[in-house]
């Protein structure tokens, strides 16, 4: 039988299927006791609501690996920021069409800084790979992705958007 | 199993639907939800409504504007942020909820307007009806999330783990919003006679319901160490509103205070004329189809 945690490990996320919840960074714990599996995830964004639907597929694919007891737990804090999306899963939006977001580091104390324009860091195309593209819009498909074009291929592409 | 696409699951007949109400699981499930040594717990419950009914009247009239707004980017964008509210809505009325016995959905649907504790910022009608502008309803963003976003800031130190977790969470998102307004008020304010004509009648629409948002309620100042005293604020915020403001080119609208009832107002669960129409649109189907899932 395969471990919990690579059961978990292997489960995908609803909205952006080529990633697993362990790439997205989503999964934060997986820990198992006497047949008893208690797997820890935090939501990507307060609204998101492909967060049941990941609990769910998280308990069906343990009750279906043979675990009968799962508990699914929410963890808040510490929140989830993309600096958590694996080097794999960057490379795996990258092949998918979708610019990976840019790391951001870790949050500095103080009052959040006011951005009047929109930020100008360079976003690749992932299509041609061209750096001359620009924001359409910050507010995309679903809450974790921006709306991109590629000057250079004319192409638009989606981002995952820096948080 | 897992679905290639997220629709696939809707049609399983299975789990959750994604629909309001009954098909949603608890919004802390799972969450350490001890409450701190000492604390006034129905204070607390008053104070998680307060900063809970904020986010979800004003996400309910941010979704007024999908499919209205004046470019297919923008009704995403409202929508998303409306969204993000919702999302901080529901983890507040839930632990409002754990202390008064009662559910998310019991509390967003089933409550009279008198039992709702949000400022009137969040609920007067901008449009995009009758008399409504876009301008008016960026104006009410920037100033909102502006606020909104300084509040957080701070409740990330609450003696409450779980108003400090959810302020952690939302304070990311306010950011992405109080950006998003600040740039159309560049935008606008700073484009043509037009629009920013139009800008500055929104910041005169939204301005006297500015002062509300920092006056000290009784349960806040009950709540020393876990709720934040909006008076604190102000400062800050007038900061924000002045850098934006002068990039735009727009004045600052003189200090107007809209008319309170008794000396009471949102807090206090007295509200505008147009909060009885929100709710009627809002809870409406629940009210009507009890428990109605689709």
């Amino acid at each position: 039988m395969t471990t919990a945690l690579e059961v978990a490990s292997a489960v995908r996320d609803p909205e952006l299927p080529v990633l697993t919840l362990a790439d997205l960074g989503v999964l934060r714990d997986v820990s198992e006791e006497d047949g008893r599996v208690v797997v820890t995830i935090t939501p990507t964004y307060s609204g998101c609501p492909a967060i049941d639907e990941m609990g769910a597929d998280l308990r069906r694919s343990l009750v279906g690996a043979g675990y009968s007891e799962v508990e699914v737990r929410l963890s808040l804090s510490p929140a989830w920021t993309t600096d958590w999306i694996s080097e794999e899963g960057r490379s795996k939006l990258a092949a998918a069409g979708i610019a990976p977001p840019s790391r951001i580091g870790p949050s500095v104390a103080g009052p959040v800084p006011l951005n009047l324009v929109p930020p100008s860091r360079q976003v690749a195309c992932p299509q041609c790979g061209s750096l001359n593209t620009s924001e359409i819009s910050r507010f995309g498909s679903t809450a974790c992705k921006a709306l991109r074009r590629c000057h250079a291929c004319a192409e638009p592409f989606e981002h995952v958007k820096e948080i | 199993m897992s679905f290639d696409n997220a629709y696939e699951s809707l049609l399983g007949g299975e789990d959750a639907h994604w629909a309001f109400g009954t098909g949603f699981s608890e919004a802390l499930s799972g969450v350490d939800r001890e409450f701190p040594a000492g604390v006034d717990r129905e204070a607390l419950a008053v104070y998680c409504l307060m900063l809970g009914d904020d986010a979800l009247i004003f996400s309910q009239r941010l979704s007024e504007w999908c499919s209205r707004a004046p470019e297919l980017e923008e009704d995403i964008a409202l929508a998303n942020i409306a969204l993000d509210l919702l999302g901080q809505a529901r983890m507040l009325l839930t632990r409002a909820g754990e202390v008064l016995g009662r559910d998310e959905d019991a509390l967003a649907y089933l409550r009279d307007e008198r039992e709702f504790r949000n400022v009137h910022l969040a609920e007067i009608d901008c449009g995009p009806g009758p008399g409504g502008d876009f301008a008016a309803t960026i104006a009410r963003l920037l100033v909102f999330s502006s606020w909104r976003l300084a509040l957080f800031s701070r409740l990330r130190g609450s003696a409450d783990p779980v108003l400090a977790a959810i302020a952690e969470k939302g304070l990311k998102e306010l950011a992405y919003h109080r950006d998003h307004a600040a740039q159309w008020t560049v935008r606008l304010g700073d484009g043509t006679d037009e629009s920013h004509r139009r800008m500055q009648a929104g910041l005169e629409r939204v301005w006297p319901f500015v002062d509300e948002l920092f006056a000290t309620h009784a349960v806040e100042a009950a709540l020393a160490g876990v709720a934040v005293d909006p008076a604190s604020l102000r400062s800050e915020v007038d900061g924000v509103l002045e850098a934006v403001l002068s990039a735009a080119g727009l004045t600052r609208p003189a200090d107007t205070r809209a008319a309170r009832v008794a000396g009471m107002a949102g807090r206090d669960g007295v509200h505008t004329e147009a909060m009885g129409y929100l709710l009627a649109e809002m809870q409406h189907l629940h009210r009507s189809l009890p428990g109605a899932v689709w």
